[in-house]
């Protein structure tokens, strides 16, 4: 290091800490991957070593960590004017965009060769993808140029099971993809519920989110179509074999709940929203979450029991 | 004999240095972990090109 970096280096108002190149990897929703990509993992029909599993889901989620570090790269400008994003560690100054894209490149290329050489190279494929799809994909072309940018850019945050499931079996199957499928009708109504609450965010940034291009009211009418699309499949899947009775039971619950949300958000109007401050969307918003998590916490349960020897599922169709 | 004070620089990175430093070390226990489970497995086999592998 030559004296200049560091006299440069001091003249900085903030030195980046560990913390703020941790925050580059998007923690809150590397849980999401984390749960996920382990719930594909133990539901898959071949057993692995826990050691090798444990680390194939670190590197997984490594690899969802590095693709949400070159996402801030790439969207330091819309992350500084909106409010949910502003305080990010390149907006707020505290990392410079040529260490997010080269923290985000690192980790890439690491994670998905470590993954390849612990489990496989499927497995491996798959995870190189996914960052593709969420960096190329979602963040430098759908996400300024279609309000469709959540619905199919939601298929990179949808791979995470599959990839647990590869880094097992070494392949893909009707089941992991079920779990893929699961996440990806999920993704909109979450996040739409989302753009109602942070209202001037998107506007202010440019993003063609629906709320933007279509309205608030069609927004209300797109998050009741889907949930009631997801809902159908969710439910499905209690006959196939990812699912089981556990499944069914917890899926009629948190369906019938998640419909009657998206029906809450799609009667009220924008009067009545703003006089409580948005309180149907962010219960909506809440129960999304909840919604996800108690979903692949069945399938894991089903899992489970099957291999205790205790088939529950219906027969299993698929 | 007395050592240098350290550099500011140091003092101001501490936190980051040590964060790196564990991390290099839970790489190296992982890659060595890994390693142990893979030569250790029932179906490991050693590559043909390596003395003693017949």
């Amino acid at each position: 290091m030559t004296d200049a970096s560091i006299n440069n280096a001091s003249a900085t108002e903030h030195e980046a800490q560990f913390g703020d190149y941790f925050a580059l990897l998007k923690p809150r929703v590397m849980t999401l991957v984390v749960f996920t990509a382990f719930v594909g993992l133990l539901a898959a029909p071949v057993a692995v070593h826990p050691f090798v599993g444990f680390c194939a889901v670190l590197f997984i989620a490594v690899g969802g960590g590095a693709s949400g570090a070159l996402n801030m790269w790439w969207d330091a400008d819309i992350d500084a004017v909106m409010k949910r994003t502003a305080r990010r560690p390149i907006p707020a100054g505290k990392v410079t965009p040529q260490e997010a894209l080269a923290l985000g490149v690192a980790l890439s290329g690491f994670s998905v060769v470590l993954l390849g050489l612990a489990t496989n190279w499927v497995a491996a494929g798959l995870l190189a993808f996914t960052i593709f799809f969420y960096v190329v994909i979602y963040t430098m072309w759908l996400k300024r140029w279609t309000p469709q940018n959540i619905v199919i850019g939601g298929a990179a945050g949808a791979f995470p099971p599959m990839i647990g499931w590869a880094a097992a079996t070494g392949g893909i199957s009707v089941k992991s993809v079920l779990m893929f499928c699961l996440t990806f009708m999920w993704t909109p109504p979450h996040f739409w519920a989302l753009a109602l609450f942070m209202r001037g965010d998107y506007d202010a940034a440019k993003v063609p989110m629906l709320t933007v291009t279509h309205g608030r009211k069609s927004t209300r009418a797109h998050i009741l179509v889907y949930t009631l699309l997801l809902a159908v499949l969710a439910i499905s899947i209690s006959f196939t074999g990812a699912g089981g009775p556990i499944y069914l039971i917890v899926s009629v619950v948190l369906n019938a709940l998640f419909i009657k949300g998206a029906f809450a958000i799609w009667r009220r109007d924008e009067t009545q929203a703003e006089a409580d401050d948005f309180r149907a969307e962010r219960r909506f918003f809440k129960l999304s979450l909840l919604y996800l998590f108690l979903h692949f916490g069945a399938i894991l349960a089903e899992a489970g029991f099957d291999r205790f020897g205790l088939q529950l599922t219906f027969g299993g169709l698929l | 004999m007395s050592f240098q004070d350290e550099h500011e620089l140091h003092i101001r990175r501490r936190g980051r240095n040590l964060g790196v430093g564990l991390l290099l070390g839970a790489l190296i226990a992982i890659i060595f972990g890994l390693t142990y489970v893979k030569i250790t497995s029932q179906g490991f086999q050693a590559p043909s090109n390596v003395a003693g592998a017949e």
